[in-house]
């Protein structure tokens, strides 16, 4: 059998591994081509070993001189296990992108960024941008309790605005980051614009309040993909009535205009066999350790 | 004298009800013996109308001379005069289109086995082969190719035997495009197509996988930052077509590309990998393309009950004959003559069931042929009152996929068709000065072997570019 040697020489190094909270870690991975080029709300697509599985993260941060891309990604299912398992120093198999649009930002004002969970972590980098333009930036974050609040100081920096939300009132306010964002509105609050990204189904809330407001909001998906370039239509939405690919169209979209019971439905396809990958794979663990 | 025997020699094959079980390849190859004898049928004719009919111009009678004479490592040169890729030719060429379709022999009984011939011969070489290529002189000039499919991969080829250093550049993480993540193991073995490649790398050209061009890197900043003098862009068809009917969005929908990219380029098939594919009970594979016939093999050899839904008749299929009886004698069940209209879901009581707006069925209208169309075709029409549903839990969309937008969206000046193919000239010459392109990107979805022809012309006409420049 002959060496794969366009696969070996190429691989990407973790730089930095950070846990942000119990299930959630940030990495800085070298990825020089990618940095290059990199905007937030983009995505990079990986794969951490020779039969792993490709799944896009959205892009969290990047240092073009130092040539690293940030990713923070949540243990969910075999391979961001597999991937919270690895460490600095380890390399990472294959890391592609910039993929999707990135954030529009021209000439937006006064925004308010609504993040929850892990997804504050992709929200992060558009407040940043959007702050070191003179942007005013409103950042609501919403988590499940203390334990699991991420990127506390780093937006506080990026906003003039910054409100905390927790699901048991154990951090900040009690309650969802859709009262925090009617409380805000209702105070008198102007935004050109809503942007939000987390959960399918806080999304879709975000987008269902802020439409009885009129206020224009663009939502970050992040679907089940395969190659990420426009080739398997895995990652089709319908958005306003038309099929769209989220790697190509998106990732982000008139929240107004997206089917979200449809991405909330297609986003479960592969539950059962993840359920039972993660337990064979945690019976292979144990046996390691055993 | 001439084997005068009328039909082609029998190729050997795995058994169909072995074979719709496991990814293995199909068709097993000549021997030695079986290849001389078939060699031997060929006249040697003197207008050589098989040649014309190749779209490399492989010097046909002349390699199929020396097999018959049992200088098979002879017979390799000569291919490989014209054709980079003979080992993936000789399976995945339609041969009765081209060179086999002009033989002679084919007037009365069947033509020379050229495909199979050429097959034997590549095998041959590659299975005694233990070194590789030397690399070429460098003559000190460099070329990008985007895109690592046939198209690029044959430009590369002519660019390097000529002394380019030539730099691929590949979205996905493995290399060979249509090659790996299309075509099925069984019928062209993924180690077929490393080992071309490999052949390729040791000529002296580099791939680079992880690049997605419009994105990562840009046309423009190929010329003028990294200094390429030409590109040849290769990056073939990907966007696949669904047919806007209700329910394409259920779970248990797949385009081609997406079932045959998690099978054959993820190996989902395996239990190494990562990459889920369920195990479908009935699955409706709707088109009647070769993609659609690599569709339904690979669902059938996930275990299910595989149907081709076509809205014309058998006739009519577009796909290769060959390619057709193959799913016929696996076990796929063809419904001809069928339209979908409709793809039913599924609901359950608790909504984050995974089973929730999955496919249950697919509603289908029955068709019949009317008058010609402006393509010659006889024209399917709904027969009325001929509704019915199909019971199915998968749906398989093949119904062609057009040119991918990445580099078009990206490359000011570039110009493409309305249908978003790029428009090129005889040479392959794009709208910009020093960009080449060719294959399924300017042709939409079309055959290996077109692409290569491709790949070929534009190799010429960019050598021919960089020696005027540098003149």
């Amino acid at each position: 059998m002959i060496t794969h040697n366009w696969m070996v020489d190429k691989m990407y190094k973790i730089l930095v591994k950070r846990a942000l909270n119990p299930t959630v870690v940030l990495m800085e991975i070298e990825a020089p081509m990618v940095a290059k080029k990199a905007e937030p709300g983009q995505f990079i697509i990986l794969r951490t070993d020779e039969n792993g599985e490709r799944i896009p993260l959205t892009v969290a941060d990047y240092d073009r001189e130092k040539g690293s891309v940030t990713i923070i990604f949540q243990t969910v299912g075999a391979t961001t296990d597999k991937l919270a398992r690895m460490n600095e120093g380890d390399y990472i198999h294959d890391f592609v992108g910039p993929l999707g649009k990135k954030t529009h930002t021209d000439g937006l004002k006064r925004v308010a960024v609504v993040g929850g969970g892990v997804g504050c972590a992709i929200a992060y980098p558009v407040a940043k941008k959007l702050h070191s333009l003179g942007c005013e930036v409103h950042a609501i974050c919403g988590f499940r309790n203390k334990e699991l609040v991420i990127l506390e100081d780093e937006f506080k920096k990026a906003s003039s605005k910054f409100v905390l939300m927790s699901d048991d009132g154990s951090a900040g306010e009690k309650g969802l980051v859709t009262d925090a964002l009617k409380k805000l509105i209702e105070s008198g609050e102007k935004y050109d614009e809503v942007i939000t990204i987390g959960p399918l189904i806080m999304m879709k809330f975000v987008c269902a309040l802020t439409k009885e407001y009129g206020i224009k909001t663009v939502a970050s998906m992040n679907p089940i993909m395969v190659d990420g370039t426009g080739m398997c239509g895995g990652c089709r939405l319908t958005v306003g009535g038309k099929t769209v690919f989220a790697c190509v169209d998106g990732p982000e979209f008139d929240g107004h205009l997206i089917d979200f019971d449809e991405a909330m439905s297609r986003s479960n396809i592969y539950a059962d066999f993840e359920k039972h990958k993660r337990e064979r794979d945690c019976n292979l663990l144990k046996k390691e350790v055993e | 004298m001439a084997n005068m025997q009328l039909n082609k020699t029998p190729m050997p094959s795995q058994e169909p009800n072995v074979r719709n079980t496991n990814f293995n390849e199909v068709a097993l190859g000549y021997t030695e013996q079986e290849a001389i004898n078939e060699a031997k049928r060929c006249l040697n004719c003197k207008n050589r109308p098989c040649v014309g009919g190749c779209p490399v111009k492989i010097y046909i009678p002349d390699f199929i001379a020396k097999v018959a004479e049992g200088k098979f490592e002879e017979a390799y040169d000569i291919i490989s005069k014209s054709s980079s890729l003979p080992a993936i030719c000789g399976r995945v060429c339609p041969q009765e289109n081209q060179c086999e379709g002009k033989c002679v022999r084919g007037i009365k009984g069947e033509s020379v086995a050229i495909g199979r011939l050429e097959r034997f011969v590549a095998d041959y070489h590659n299975e005694r082969c233990k070194k590789w290529p030397n690399e070429t002189k460098n003559n000190g000039h460099r070329v990008a190719v985007i895109g690592s499919g046939p198209a690029g991969l044959t430009c590369a080829s002519d660019l390097v035997r000529r002394g380019y250093r030539v730099t691929i550049f590949e979205a996905l993480h493995t290399p060979g495009g249509v090659l790996v993540y299309g075509i099925p193991e069984f019928r062209l073995p993924k180690a077929i197509v490393e080992k071309e490649i490999k052949g390729l790398e040791a000529l002296g050209v580099e791939i680079k996988t992880n690049v997605v061009v419009g994105k990562t890197v840009s046309i423009e900043e190929l010329q003028s930052e990294y200094g390429y003098e030409a590109i040849f862009i290769g990056s073939g068809a990907g966007l696949p077509k669904f047919m806007n009917i209700p329910g394409e969005n259920l779970k248990g929908v797949f385009s081609a590309n997406e079932f045959l990219t998690r099978i054959n380029l993820m190996k989902a098939y395996t239990p190494e990998s990562d990459t889920p594919i369920l195990a479908y009970k009935k699955v409706a594979v709707v088109g009647g393309g070769n993609v659609a016939m690599d569709a339904a093999r690979c669902a059938k050899r996930l275990g299910g009950e595989v149907y081709v839904v076509y809205r014309r008749g058998m006739e009519e299929l577009p796909a290769r004959h060959e390619e057709v009886e193959h799913a016929i004698e696996e076990g796929v069940i063809f419904k001809t003559l069928t339209n979908p209209v409709e793809i039913i879901a599924r609901t359950t009581e608790d909504k984050r069931d995974p089973k929730n707006n999955s496919v249950c069925g697919m509603k289908c209208v029955e068709m019949e042929l009317g008058e010609p169309d402006e393509s010659g075709r006889r024209k399917p029409q709904v027969k009325e009152n001929s509704e019915f549903v199909l019971d199915v839990d998968c749906v398989i969309m093949a119904l062609g996929t057009s040119p991918n937008p990445l580099i078009k969206s990206t490359t000011a000046g570039l110009e493409t068709q309305k249908w978003g193919g790029i428009v090129v000239n005889e040479d392959g010459l794009t709208s910009l000065d020093g960009i080449y392109a060719g294959g399924d990107a300017v042709t939409g979805s079309a055959t290996v072997i077109l692409a290569m022809g491709a790949g070929k012309t534009a190799a010429e006409a960019i050598d021919k570019y960089i020696q005027a420049k540098n003149q």
